[in-house]
């Protein structure tokens, strides 16, 4: 590999912080190898992505909003769309990012959602000059919204997701499977990934055992 | 997973439109044969003279939706591509396979081992099946080389050694292929070791045709898992040739083999489906051709369990979880290659 002056790195898109809270190889399947596969799950995300604009969504009157608003944050290397960015009359912005689904999921794959929107929340940050302090979810099954304040740990958290994805996508490596398989099931990229087969090949055995004769000769 | 479609045309001066959403087929005299919609579709495979629209052929290349050309007899003419959807870094990753001997040589020896298993595994439940005392000796015997071939891979000390094991074992297996062909129809379907270009006899006919089919199978497998299907590692690269396709389905041509032979036992096939040219080459004729097209297509539906997986999937799709997995070793995440078993 040629390196003459280090090439600025692209920013991340938002969603990489999401896909690697759900399962770091998602994250590096979709952001190193650009698989992409479409699912069921996928498809329905599509789908209320483009309800974003449909009325029945419930936002807070006489507040300027804005839709699909590109956000970036320069020093962390991020880059992004926020759904919708509500502003107080004070300018200060407060994102609501649409889900699928219903607002009880289970709580680990909840916190990727937060994740994202405290992303969010720290580019509207470097943007505005404003202090986000919370941020809300709305979720379409449950039509309503779960209130999420953009804490000090989040905030950490961002930082360090995006460094290690960094670190994921100049080594060129990509991560084992996560060990919660829950996840799997629903993952649009389970085909790819071979979850079970990832399993298998890391027994030093099966390479070795290519080269077995394994079935009994027949009777002579 | 899902295992799409592949239409194959073997109408003769049939052309091929797209109406709204849907793939037409017209005959030469202008009637509508048939009306497919394109997501139900993964590719196109045309034989010998078939027409196409621009206006097709630009919605096939945008929905990835893959092109191919063969003439008549199944031989690769021409393909459609569409945007390079291959990954940089894992191309990269098989050149630098390609530039380290022993990793070539290892990856070559796994998929070798792969066949061989594979072949050995037909004679053996051909000789388990079989009712006739002589044909089951001279299959045990048959499989009783194989399995030693099947010993010598690993040791294998360079490509050409490699090949060596192959061809031998290769000899051994078709020998013993005769001996699985019912015997009323032995007289029309007895093969004298194996000939291609052109084949020699029916049964290689059969098989040529069918290996063309896999082989075209195999190919999309590779683009599809982002591999280069040029660089291949148990055969050499040469200009236009598919070599690592050609890696990748060593493991499934017994799979093939069975396939004829069930075709030629269950008599779906007979002495009349072939055609004898001044000379010697043996060609498939045309309505054969479509009988064997449908066998391979039923044939890709049938469900197996990948060993790996451990869980079911259609035949037609395991070119491409096998593709992966030598995607999977290429990039240094499996410690080797692991083929597809059959069962």
């Amino acid at each position: 590999m040629p390196t003459a002056t280090a090439e600025p790195e692209d920013p991340l898109p938002l969603s990489a912080l999401q896909h690697w809270a759900y399962c770091p190889r998602q994250c590096g399947l979709i952001h190193l190898e650009q698989a992409f596969d479409d699912n069921l799950h996928t498809l329905r995300g599509q789908a209320v992505h483009r309800q974003v604009d449909q009325p029945g969504m419930e936002m807070r009157k006489g507040l300027r909003i804005e839709r699909a608003l590109p956000v970036w944050h320069d020093e962390l290397g991020l880059i992004g769309k926020a759904d919708a960015v509500e502003f107080e009359p004070d300018g200060t912005p407060y994102p609501v990012e649409y889900k699928h689904g219903s607002r009880h999921k289970a709580a680990d794959i909840a916190a990727a959602d937060d994740l994202q929107l405290a992303a969010q929340a720290l580019c509207l940050e470097a943007m505005t000059g404003h202090a986000v302090a919370e941020g809300a979810l709305f979720y379409a099954s449950s039509k309503r919204r779960r209130v999420v304040p953009i804490t000090d740990a989040l905030r950490e958290q961002v930082r360090s997701s995006a460094h290690a994805i960094r670190a994921m996508l100049r080594q060129g490596v990509l991560p084992p499977p996560t060990t919660d398989t829950r996840r799997c099931p629903n993952c649009s990229l389970r085909d790819r990934c071979q979850p079970q087969a990832w399993a298998a090949l890391q027994d030093t055995g099966t390479a070795v055992r290519v080269f077995d004769v394994d079935e009994p000769d027949a009777p002579a | 997973m899902q295992l799409l479609n592949t239409l194959y045309v073997t109408l003769p001066d049939s052309y091929l439109r797209l109406d709204n959403d849907t793939l037409r087929v017209v005959d030469e005299d202008k009637e509508t044969r048939l009306r497919v919609p394109l997501h139900h579709l993964q590719a196109v495979v045309c034989f010998g003279h078939v027409g196409l629209s621009a206006g097709l052929m630009h919605r096939l290349a945008e929905g990835g939706i893959a092109l191919v050309l063969l003439d008549m007899n199944g031989r690769f003419k021409a393909r459609l591509e569409g945007e390079t959807t291959g990954n940089v870094l894992l191309r990269r990753a098989q050149h630098r396979a390609l530039d380290d001997p022993a990793f070539t040589l290892q990856a070559a020896r796994a998929i070798v081992a792969g066949k061989l298993r594979n072949q050995r595994h037909v004679l053996l439940r051909g000789a388990r099946d079989t009712k006739d005392e002589t044909d089951r000796q001279l299959l045990a015997r048959a499989a009783k080389d194989l399995a030693a071939s099947q010993r010598a891979v690993p040791g294998a000390a360079d490509l050409d050694t490699l090949r060596g094991v192959e061809g031998e074992a290769a000899r051994t297996y078709f020998a013993g292929l005769n001996r699985l062909v019912r015997a009323d129809q032995r007289a029309h379907f007895t093969m004298d070791g194996r000939t291609r270009r052109p084949p020699r006899d029916r049964m290689n006919a059969l098989l040529s045709f069918l290996y063309a089919m896999w082989m075209n199978d195999c190919r999309s497998a590779c683009e599809t898992a982002g591999l280069d299907p040029q660089l291949g590692l148990l055969h050499a690269l040469r200009p236009g040739r598919a070599a690592l396709a050609l890696d990748l389905m060593e493991e499934f041509r017994p799979l093939a083999d069975r396939l004829a032979l069930t075709l030629v036992n269950r008599a779906q096939l007979s002495e009349a489906d072939f055609e004898t040219r001044e000379g010697g080459a043996v060609l498939l004729c045309g309505d054969a051709r479509k009988a064997v097209v449908t066998a391979y297509q039923e044939r890709k539906k049938d469900l197996l369990t990948h060993p790996l997986l451990a869980e079911s999937i259609p035949v037609g799709l395991v070119p491409l979880v096998q593709a992966r997995l030598l995607a999977r070793h290429l990039r240094g995440e499996a410690a080797g290659y692991v083929p597809f078993q059959m069962r």
